[in-house]
């Protein structure tokens, strides 16, 4: 690349250099001043004192979420929800992905299967007869209920099937003279070459399902069946704390605790560090899988 | 050994005109194929196709005892009952107003992203501010929704710093006029650079000697984005433009549950939120369900004719 190095063009660099450090800060600041709230004490994040450094330093916020047996009951909900939902996600993803790779020519129907599957990604019966068919099928009050109506995110189906067509059709070839059925080859052959799309939509449907909430908000009313985001929705969102703590049989000191400000970032920030330990790897592959899903010439 | 050389297969088949479906249909090799779309089947069939009988909820006084059996049918009168009401247009607008501002602003300031971010040299620098803008795209509106609720409150940092220039308090989530603008800005701040990725890709594929060869024959730095850098994302522009179409009348339902509250109403309540305070709030399932399928309708024909548009226009298909 050509550089020409006169003031002006250095001028116009250091423009693009302070533009984007303000735009990485604009979306950094808002995260770093919840940390500093969680991290200082109740009467300075009260008292509004707090900007972007913690005042009065102390963990005691975190101390009380974390002794809290609803905020850990609901945290527990989510890690269920999150290793079954990415469990059944994952392997309904691959199994319908598969198929679906293959020529219409080589499975007879394919094109009819797949106009079942494009279709329900672009229109859907709305939101009432999908929760008056949930209630039909018993998933009020039931942990599948959080797990079972997304069990095949379509969109990371179309990824996997993207990139399962891209894997040259020679080695399958190649295997079938050797006298391989279709569950050797997605077996030995296409899932070991598709390790960075199925991280990715591992990874999508991890975070997805740790950051649900909606689906909690109307089919579970059982305390103990709530997820974290569901959770946090009544405490951090609404503040209603005596009226949902109480079902938790919280005692009263937590009930008045729990719509301080500084619990409540500490609420905020705890659910984030999931998303932010997955982030590195997340970031490593969806980039390449977003590339590979989405634009195909 | 290859299935189709199988000896009852019969050989001749070229002499059949036409074979029917299942003759054609070489099961012994196939069969794991249609097992393994079973599951996925099943899931949709339970969780998307058998959902959209209860459509027909929407022609009836549904009552939960007497169930999609029992219910009397009333025709269209729950559509004209919307549309009659004083609320729909307002519903309509608020819907188109913010869908549509958030994908102006996003598009556009994602688009500025990448333009910058393509003219940075210094690849450490480029990946920090990659890495910082996407994350906010993986949190959901729930921790969001809590740091923004903190950041606008009357006494939050925002009016902190207003104060600073003497501005304010501004009651941010209790003036209607403003909170349309509030959903657009923290929506954009959420995708935008998510949103710029696409965008990128564009850019990185422009091969550099046409800048240089630009840049000898003596283009400069404007010059060379101008005639080199947008006519290369010009496609990209184009197929986001047309893949928006399909979104617009999508103005984010989430962000606005969390966000809201009764005062903001009538500039923030939208089809979907409506469709939720209706049939889950007040147990409207038959009004809530034609609202549903309004939007549902609207937004299947908007998103055919966007995807089409995308095809055709863009070279963009996903299946």
């Amino acid at each position: 690349m050509v550089e020409n190095k006169t003031l002006g063009d250095k001028l116009v660099m250091a423009g693009f250099y302070t533009v984007l450090s303000g735009i990485a800060m604009v979306c950094l600041l808002p995260m770093i001043h919840i940390l500093a709230v969680s991290l200082s004490s109740r009467a300075a994040s009260s008292g509004n004192l707090v900007g972007l450094v913690p005042i009065d330093f102390t963990l005691a916020s975190y101390i009380t979420v974390m002794n809290s047996p609803a905020f850990v009951r609901a945290m527990g909900v989510s890690v269920v929800r999150v290793l079954l939902g990415t469990m059944i996600n994952v392997s309904v993803i691959i199994l319908t992905a598969y198929p679906l790779s293959r020529t219409a020519k080589e499975f007879k129907g394919r094109d009819i299967f797949m106009w079942f599957f494009i279709f329900a990604m672009l229109f859907s019966g709305g939101l009432i007869p999908w929760y008056l068919n949930c209630i039909d099928l018993g998933l009020r009050d039931n942990i599948w209920a959080l797990v079972l109506p997304g069990m095949l995110p379509i969109w990371s189906m179309l990824l996997a099937m993207n990139f399962f067509r891209e894997i040259p059709r020679e080695m399958d070839e190649a295997a079938v003279i050797d006298g391989a059925s279709h569950w050797d080859l997605l077996l030995r052959i296409y899932l070991p070459m598709s390790l960075p799309v199925i991280a990715t939509i591992t990874l999508f449907a991890m975070v997805n399902h740790w950051n649900q909430w909606f689906d909690g908000m109307v089919l579970i009313n059982r305390s103990d069946l709530v997820p974290l985001q569901t959770f946090m929705r009544r405490i951090v969102i609404l503040g209603d704390t005596v009226g949902f703590l109480s079902r938790f049989d919280a005692s009263l000191e937590e009930l008045l605790n729990f719509s301080d400000r500084s619990l409540k970032a500490a609420q905020i920030f705890i659910a984030t560090i999931p998303i932010i330990m997955v982030y590195p790897l997340l970031q490593r592959y969806f980039i390449h899988g977003i590339r590979l899903g989405a634009v195909k010439g | 050994m290859a299935v189709s050389q199988l000896p009852n297969i019969p050989p001749s088949s070229s002499r059949l005109k036409r074979k029917s479906f299942w003759q054609e249909v070489d099961l012994r090799r196939t069969w794991p194929l249609y097992v393994m779309l079973l599951p996925g089947l099943i899931a949709l069939f339970l969780f998307n196709y058998k959902p959209m009988y209860g459509i027909i909820i929407a022609f009836q006084d549904y009552q939960p005892v007497r169930g999609f059996s029992g219910s009397p049918w009333v025709g269209f009168a729950n559509f004209a009952d919307l549309f009659s009401r004083y609320e729909f247009p307002i519903l309509l607008r608020n819907t188109l107003i913010i869908a549509v501002g958030k994908i102006l602003l996003t598009q556009t300031s994602a688009l500025a992203l990448a333009l910058s971010l393509n003219e940075v040299r210094m690849m450490l620098f480029k990946r920090s501010v990659q890495t910082i803008v996407y994350l906010p795209h993986f949190l959901s509106w729930i921790i969001l929704g809590g740091v923004f609720l903190d950041l606008l409150a009357e006494s939050g940092a925002i009016n902190r710093i207003l104060g600073v220039f003497g501005v304010g308090p501004i009651p941010f989530l209790a003036e209607p006029v403003l909170f349309p603008p509030i959903l657009i800005i923290t929506h954009a701040w959420k995708e935008f650079g998510w949103s710029a990725i696409i965008f990128l890709a564009a850019l990185t594929n422009v091969d550099p000697q046409l800048h240089e060869a630009a840049a000898i024959d003596g283009a400069g730095r404007w010059q060379r984005m101008w005639y080199v850098t947008i006519p290369a994302v010009l496609p990209v522009i184009a197929l986001v433009g047309a893949l928006a179409l399909g979104q617009i009348m999508d103005a984010g339902f989430e962000q606005i549950l969390v966000l809201y509250n009764p005062i903001l109403r009538e500039s923030g309540d939208v089809i979907a939120t409506y469709v939720y305070r209706a049939g889950l709030e007040r147990a409207q399932f038959s009004l809530a369900t034609a609202v549903g399928l309004f939007q549902s309708v609207i937004g299947f024909i908007l998103i055919v004719i966007s995807r089409w548009l995308a095809d055709r226009y863009a070279n963009y298909r996903i299946f």
